[in-house]
């Protein structure tokens, strides 16, 4: 178990680097001027310096190396002295964005909380509702509340979210009044009061991207428990005169936990690229709304370090889920 | 080993078991002309049909997807309006014998514009399904096969999934879209490079569907006896592989083009997609969401068609995937 995290991990680098260039490769090929927005009655020589200001003078691979040192090296550096109180990172060039002049981390740590608390909630809100929606429509397989349940859940994936997230303004928002539409990112919880809105202004993307991703794992939460329920150790486990409720909910339900969790794993940071159409839905200025931003205005480092970062969730959440499988389930070997 | 590929290993061995048990029959067996046995000649594709007739879901969503097709390919020439004709003065206008659907902003006919739309969000869904397909079928049949090659294409399609998709999606379109336009038109250039970009990041399932099942044939008796007698590999590729993984790729094609669709009105939603004058049902809803307060059916007409389009697939899959999965048929 621990060679094959180990080895992973080591597979993991070149998959990164290699990411990160194919990234950059695509950004360097772009036609886009980050000066684009400049003036034209400012003089070419003028231009020049500016760009050699940005660092845009040097060669790619120049430029690719430099980054790489700043993402790996320089940016942990920073964030020890700040937790730390010492001073390695003095005088080291941290990533700035082109836009803002600002460290990129930092805007992105500005960001993060936002998207947290609107995507975690709604992944937290789907798995909940998911999953005995699952044990439910498996158990009484064919039932109407299992037709209900499959239809509902085409529907579910079928509906893009910026068309479920349109309909619930519509219909929420603008003609019964209940939510406001706009979520409003500088509401700062003190007290009931602001809370209640926070709550309020949460209600609707939550709903649009928990019925997404509800849709999704109840499937395959019906689809495990099916394949559990007629197994012999079940049949043993009624055999021996145990409740109907522990034989489903103890013993059914914990082996056919195993591969929706690993699913669930999966989906974590796919859900981080979905959420950036909720955010535009919702006007929610998180990551995807960044990145957006960005890329209109071809804010080579931001974006560069924002997809990377969607890459470096993506490659961990596939290990974590390949490694839980095999702590879960005992009889999963990878030597 | 991911999930899937021990899903099909277990499929395999039940398979295998499967023609071992019937083997065991020999007394079962049909005669040796089955013409005189059976009235009616059975084919593969007919059980399948039969099977798929049995899904009702499926079979409701097969007559809705092919009246769609026919509202976006006959309606035009039916409705002759044209969905970029101006008519300011009838801007804005709700439903009426006219305008069975209203206008637009523009007071352009939204009816005209619901089927020039659909043509376009249809064309790239199966445009980008089939470069998906191939792309996906190509590197599973080869990885699957040729022993080589299988660690570097599996590499290759595991640093595919590892790439963030969306985001590089608004990337490519984001920074090609100019010169391609140049090029090819804004048009054609847009669709060249829509159907391109998603045709080249949706590939990575189908691939490895079908490199299983070929890991799962490769194994069976009549592969062998065909390179028993020197079946060059190109041959037996064609021949004895590619109609025995048809079925996977069918129900991955299907559900291909709802991803495609999706995608791509995810794309014109974000405003990355078709030039404004070139109507698809994303680029209509993003239209429309500035004065969705005003004028909601706007946003709901083009939504439910994307919504109603996609769930007719996701159906249509659902039930070829019922009825090619030889364990279920015929139950």
């Amino acid at each position: 178990m621990l060679t094959f995290t180990l080895r992973r991990l080591l597979l993991a680098i070149p998959t990164l680097l290699f990411i990160s260039l194919v990234i950059f490769l695509l950004l360097e090929a772009s036609p886009g001027d980050p000066l684009g927005d400049v003036p034209l009655t400012v003089p070419p020589e003028v231009k020049e310096r500016m760009r050699e200001a940005l660092g845009l003078g040097q060669a790619w691979y120049i430029r690719y190396v430099l980054w790489l040192k700043q993402f790996f090296w320089v940016e942990p550096l920073y964030w020890f002295d700040h937790f730390f109180g010492t001073s390695f990172s003095q005088g080291m060039q941290r990533v700035i964005s082109f836009q803002s002049r600002s460290p990129v981390f930092d805007v992105i740590a500005q960001r993060v909380p936002q998207t947290l608390t609107v995507v975690g909630m709604s992944y937290v809100v789907g798995v909940m509702i998911a999953i005995p929606i699952g044990i439910i429509s498996a158990y009484k397989q064919y039932s109407w509340f299992d037709q209900l349940g499959t239809f509902v859940s085409m529907i579910g994936f079928s509906m893009p979210t910026f068309f479920t997230g349109v309909v619930l303004i519509i219909i929420f928002g603008v003609k019964l009044q209940w939510f406001p539409s706009v979520y409003d990112t500088t509401l700062v919880v003190r007290d009931w009061d602001s809370f209640w809105a926070q709550v309020r202004q949460m209600v609707m993307p939550v709903t649009v991207l928990a019925l997404y991703n509800a849709a999704q794992i109840s499937r395959f939460m019906r689809a495990s428990m099916l394949s559990n329920l007629n197994q012999d150790y079940v049949r043993t486990a009624r055999a021996k005169g145990l409740s109907e409720r522990t034989v489903v909910l103890k013993h059914v339900l914990r082996n056919s936990l195993i591969p929706v969790i690993t699913v669930i794993a999966l989906g974590l940071p796919a859900v981080f690229g979905g959420a950036i159409i909720t955010e535009q839905v919702f006007k929610v200025n998180g990551l995807g709304q960044l990145l957006i931003t960005a890329i209109h205005a071809n804010d080579i480092p931001m974006v560069l370090t924002l997809t990377f970062i969607f890459a470096i969730l993506i490659v961990v959440f596939t290990l974590i889920a390949d490694i839980l499988y095999g702590v879960l389930d005992p009889r999963i070997r990878y030597d | 080993m991911t999930e899937s590929d021990r899903q099909h290993s277990l499929n395999t061995n039940e398979l295998i078991d499967e023609t071992a048990a019937a083997a065991g029959a020999v007394a079962a067996l049909p005669p040796d002309n089955p013409q005189i046995a059976g009235g009616e000649t059975r084919s593969q594709w007919r059980d399948i049909w039969r099977q798929f007739r049995s899904h009702r879901g499926a079979m409701v969503a097969l007559f809705l997807f092919a009246a769609t097709i026919l509202f976006v390919l006959i309606g035009p020439y039916l409705w002759t309006i044209d969905p970029t004709y101006v008519d300011i003065r009838a801007r804005n206008s709700g439903f009426s014998a006219a305008h069975p659907l209203g206008t637009d902003q523009l007071g352009r006919d939204m009816l005209a514009r619901l089927m020039a739309g659909g043509r376009v969000s249809i064309a790239v869904g199966l445009t980008a399904m089939i470069i998906a397909i191939t792309i996906g079928s190509l590197i599973g049949v080869l990885s699957g096969y040729f022993r080589r090659l299988d660690a570097p294409l599996m590499r290759m399609t595991e640093l595919f999934l590892a790439l963030p998709l969306l985001p590089l999606l608004l990337l490519m379109v984001t920074l090609f879209r100019e010169p391609l336009s140049k090029n090819f038109g804004p048009a054609l250039g847009i669709f060249i490079l829509i159907v391109t970009a998603i045709g080249a990041t949706s590939w990575m399932q189908a691939a490895r569907i079908v490199r299983g099942d070929v890991l799962g044939l490769k194994e069976r008796e009549f592969i062998l006896a065909a390179t028993s007698i020197g079946t060059p590999p190109r041959r037996m590729i064609t021949r004895h592989i590619l109609p025995n993984v048809l079925s996977p790729i069918m129900v991955a094609a299907t559900l291909g083009i709802a991803t495609a669709i999706i995608t791509e009105s995810a794309l014109s939603f974000l405003g990355l997609g078709f030039p404004p004058d070139f109507p698809t049902w994303g680029r209509l809803l993003y239209d429309a969401v500035d004065q969705m307060v005003m004028y909601p059916s706007r946003v709901i007409l083009p939504g439910l068609f994307i919504s109603l389009t996609v769930l007719c697939v996701n159906y249509i899959g659902d039930g070829l995937r019922d009825a090619m999965d030889p364990r279920i048929r015929g139950r």
